[in-house]
């Protein structure tokens, strides 16, 4: 990302526990993530990663128990805006502009979904992602995202990183 | 897929399309349904806090009006097509058009193509102005009988 070379991101200059800030962000604060049980398990300058476990509710195929792809879809887009937060120089609001997901095999039932998600480029107006969703193996994905993000949205920069809808909102923020 | 493909038989005799979603765990939990009460095939989403992704303005969450926008795909293929397979989704394109109020979501599929293997489905999702869509998607399902 080449704007991080010039300014410092508030990720950088977030003090305490940065795991532990994104998890009461992303995990608890916003409605959707917490109903599907999103957990944020690891963060880093550039990249997220999540887990979703398995649930009934979260069947798509009731013969199968396979999870409906759009509980994926939360979770990529979720996981992606979340990436895209670690690289900000500044507060400020951002939404999903588009995300395109290949499901590349379905996942299996009863196990723990994993994504891990980077944002590999911000300029000023866009910031791109891409993602994977898996079962322990990144290399031998369930589905497979790439997305772009519209940064300074309408909306406030809420408590002092961006927007705490950041991620999550995708179809928000403009 | 045999309880779907029941339901589906079930709601193709009835014209009642309703009932299709309660077969589908997510479809329920979401409070997606299909409707065919106007003669055109919609399905909606009814609004629940669960399903906000933004408190501060509030908006729903992005995930939801993808979810949505493949679901309302499903049903217009599983309806359409007389072909005793569930489709599978090969991939989806969203794109995010406005922010989703907290308000009952509709959607509406068509085919933009239908092949022997594959189907290309292009959906619209809107909240109260029809010609103010929220979401728009692009998808492909393959169509062919699982072995």
């Amino acid at each position: 990302m080449g704007s991080e070379a010039r300014a410092r991101t508030l990720f950088e200059s977030m003090p305490g526990d940065k795991l532990e800030v994104f998890q009461q962000w992303f995990s608890d604060t916003i409605p959707h993530n917490k109903a599907l049980g999103l957990m944020v398990t690891a963060v880093r300058k550039g990249g997220a990663s999540m887990r979703l476990d398995w649930e009934p509710h979260l069947v798509g195929n009731p013969e199968t128990g396979v999870l409906h792809g759009g509980a994926i879809t939360a979770m990529l887009d979720a996981c992606s805006g979340m990436a895209v937060a670690t690289v900000l120089t500044k507060a400020q609001p951002f939404a999903t502009l588009d995300l395109r997901i290949d499901y590349v095999h379905p996942a299996t039932p009863g196990q723990p979904v994993l994504a891990d998600a980077e944002c590999f480029r911000l300029t000023s107006n866009v910031a791109f992602t891409r993602a994977v969703a898996h079962h322990g193996d990144p290399a031998d994905p369930i589905a497979s995202s790439a997305g772009t993000f519209m940064l300074a949205t309408k909306g406030k920069a809420a408590m002092g990183l961006h927007a705490p809808h950041a991620a999550s909102e995708k179809g928000k923020g403009q | 897929m045999t309880v779907l493909l029941e339901k589906l038989e079930a709601a193709r005799k009835a014209n009642d399309l309703s009932r299709l979603g309660e077969a589908i765990p997510y479809a329920r939990w979401m409070g997606m349904a299909p409707e065919n009460t106007t003669g055109e095939l919609l399905t909606r989403m009814r609004y629940s806090p669960h399903l906000i992704g933004n408190t501060h303005l509030p908006a729903l969450h992005g995930g939801t009006i993808g979810a949505l926008l493949e679901t309302a795909a499903i049903f217009h293929l599983l309806w359409e097509m007389d072909n005793a397979a569930l489709p599978r989704i090969i991939n989806i394109t969203v794109d995010f058009l406005r922010s989703g109020r907290p308000m009952d979501t509709l959607a509406r599929a068509k085919f933009t193509k239908l092949g022997r293997r594959v189907a290309s489905v292009a959906v619209e999702a809107w909240q109260d102005d029809r010609s103010r869509p929220v979401g728009a998607a692009q998808l492909h399902f393959l169509v062919t009988p699982v072995k």
